[in-house]
């Protein structure tokens, strides 16, 4: 039983006076593993939000359909199973933290003990303990975030479905949702995410999906569609390097760059870097940071683009 | 059922800490309290002008809210996008649009209860003395605004807040106007045209049943069948209303 299957899912907006029709998503195919953290790329407009309305029955497609645990998204009992983070969420700001997600919890028919137990549990898991009395309308972006998440959990899915979930935020809160997501994973949930930002894929995802104008382009591990090959030049700073040793470099490197004590060296091949690390530990030079730079996601739809031409 | 009642009791919070609400009550018990002053400028006439100005201060104040609160209803959920998460969890979309109706149902039942003891208080204090007309007055002013609620959630699945404030508005006018449409339409030569007035005359809601606020003022009775007749309509009037919004609304993409 998969958490997710997708066939053939296809939705076609019609705009304007005139219908024009606009194809926000081309005949999708794919597929969820238990387990796994998938991420779904693709620029804004790209069909992301999209499918993920699809999904949970916000709007209709034109044609395809889609399979959650075996049944089928057009039966509302299927989302008991699915947590759901929309995009930039927006949620009743009267409410305080604790009366939002009792509300959602009784929408699953859920009450007691057993959600005081569960919304005390959420609190703690998003950090916002503290914030249980306090009206939605006075959180910061981050807060409201982490509450959303807690709203999607709040009845133990099995499969947990989130739009953005880390777009609009500081490098802290990035780092709390993509903790989040691990554990959920530890926990053995499913989640299914959708992001622009490649490096927030890259460290939490088991295999991502490529979607580009409303067609998907790739589906694959992080490795094998950014992988080996995707690295584009590597820069290392080094200190304490003698005249000598500054020589073999150049002879090795791109560019050598002289900042102060530091020195700023760019590789294009990533084959050279050992032989330039043996340089230069061997004479005693102290190596400051080394930092590859990977193709942007970018790259990858360009790459992805021009493959469909040829 | 359980799942409306929580959408339901959520609405209710949601008007409960909307000051705005709290404004209009609090005009019109200013309202109906001036009627005091106004009575007793007017020899003989006071107990009259007071019920009269109390009934329609409930009256104007209660189409208010409901017009106001109701286009509201559900357009600002889609607005700000409140529903998404709504529509995500395992509700079916006619249930959250009848949650939000029924909460809106129980705030207007409160406020019309709570300007309806105002009055009741106020003609007290004047001395003027009480009887069923008023509450039977009142008791349709209610079922009124429980229409006018359906009409503008119908109109608000499925168009902007403004035009469906705009056309709840102008129903609820012509509302009070059907009889002068048919009576219009027996007067002309043109078939089509009064075919096309007949038509609207059954379709549009005819919101003079609501209307017993003279003769309650007059202390005419009312009687018993012609409530019954007046809830009844009233009742089923709303109730298709409800089903069409329904329909539509299950139907509609978020995008």
């Amino acid at each position: 039983m998969k958490p997710l299957r997708i066939n053939g899912l296809t939705k076609e907006y019609r705009i304007g006076f005139g219908r024009r029709s606009v194809m926000a998503l081309d005949h999708l195919d794919l597929e969820i593993e238990e387990g796994e953290v998938f991420g779904f790329l693709g620029h804004n407009g790209a069909g992301k939000t999209t499918t993920i309305k699809l999904l949970m029955g916000l709007v209709y497609p034109t044609s395809g359909e889609a399979w959650i645990l075996d049944r089928s998204i057009r039966d509302v009992a299927v989302k008991q199973y699915i947590g759901f983070l929309p995009e930039s969420p927006f949620f009743y700001e009267y409410l305080t933290a604790e009366e939002f997600l009792v509300f959602y919890g009784q929408l699953f028919g859920i009450g007691g003990l057993k959600l005081a137990k569960k919304i005390d549990e959420l609190l703690e898991l998003v950090s916002m303990t503290d914030a249980r009395h306090r009206p939605l309308r006075k959180f910061s972006k981050g807060m409201l975030q982490r509450i959303g998440i807690a709203q999607a959990l709040i009845n133990d899915p099995r499969l947990v479905i989130l739009d953005e979930p880390m777009s609009g935020l500081d490098p802290i809160g990035r780092r709390d949702v993509r903790d989040i997501i691990l554990r959920l994973k530890h926990e053995g949930k499913t989640i299914f995410f959708s992001s622009h930002i490649l490096p927030d894929v890259e460290m939490i995802c088991d295999r991502i999906g490529i979607l580009v104008k409303g067609r998907l382009k790739a589906v694959g591990t992080v490795q094998e569609l950014a992988g080996a090959s995707s690295v584009n030049s590597i820069e290392l700073v080094v200190e304490d390097v003698s005249e000598s040793v500054l020589a073999g470099i150049r002879d090795l490197a791109a560019t050598v760059m002289r900042r102060g004590n530091q020195i700023l060296i760019k590789l294009d091949d990533e084959e050279r870097v050992n032989s330039l690390l043996d340089l230069i530990l061997k004479q005693k030079g102290r190596v400051v940071s080394l930092t590859p730079h990977k193709r942007s996601l970018e790259d990858l739809f360009l790459t992805e683009s021009g493959m469909n031409r040829t | 059922m359980k799942r409306i009642i929580v959408i339901a009791l959520n609405t209710f919070k949601e008007n409960l800490r909307d000051k705005i609400l709290y404004n209009l009550v609090f005009f019109a018990l200013m309202l109906i309290g001036s009627s005091v002053l106004l009575g007793s400028l007017t020899m003989g006439e006071q107990a009259k002008i007071m019920k009269d100005l109390g009934l329609a201060s409930i009256n104007l104040f209660g189409v208010l809210i409901a017009i106001f609160v109701g286009i509201g209803l559900v357009s600002k959920e889609i607005e700000k996008r409140t529903i998404y998460t709504i529509i995500a969890k395992p509700i079916p979309r006619y249930q959250f649009l009848l949650g939000r109706y029924s909460g809106l149902g129980l705030t207007l039942f409160v406020n019309t209860a709570i300007m309806a003891v105002g009055f009741v208080l106020v003609l007290l204090l004047a001395g003027v003395g009480l009887d069923m007309g008023l509450a039977k007055a009142i008791g349709l002013i209610f079922l009124e605004l429980l229409l006018i609620v359906a009409v503008a959630v119908m109109l608000s699945t499925f168009t902007t807040p403004t035009l469906s404030a705009t056309f709840t508005l102008a129903i609820y006018v012509i509302g009070h106007l059907t009889g002068d449409l048919q009576a219009l339409g027996d007067r002309l030569e043109n078939p089509l045209v009064s075919g096309v007035l007949n038509v609207l005359y059954y379709a549009l809601p005819n919101l003079a049943y609501f209307n017993i606020k003279s003769e309650a003022v007059h202390g005419i009775p009312i009687a018993w069948s012609y409530l019954l007749m007046a809830v009844s309509y009233g009742v089923t009037y709303a109730a298709f209303v409800m089903v069409a919004a329904c329909m539509i609304f299950q139907r509609r993409d978020f995008k």
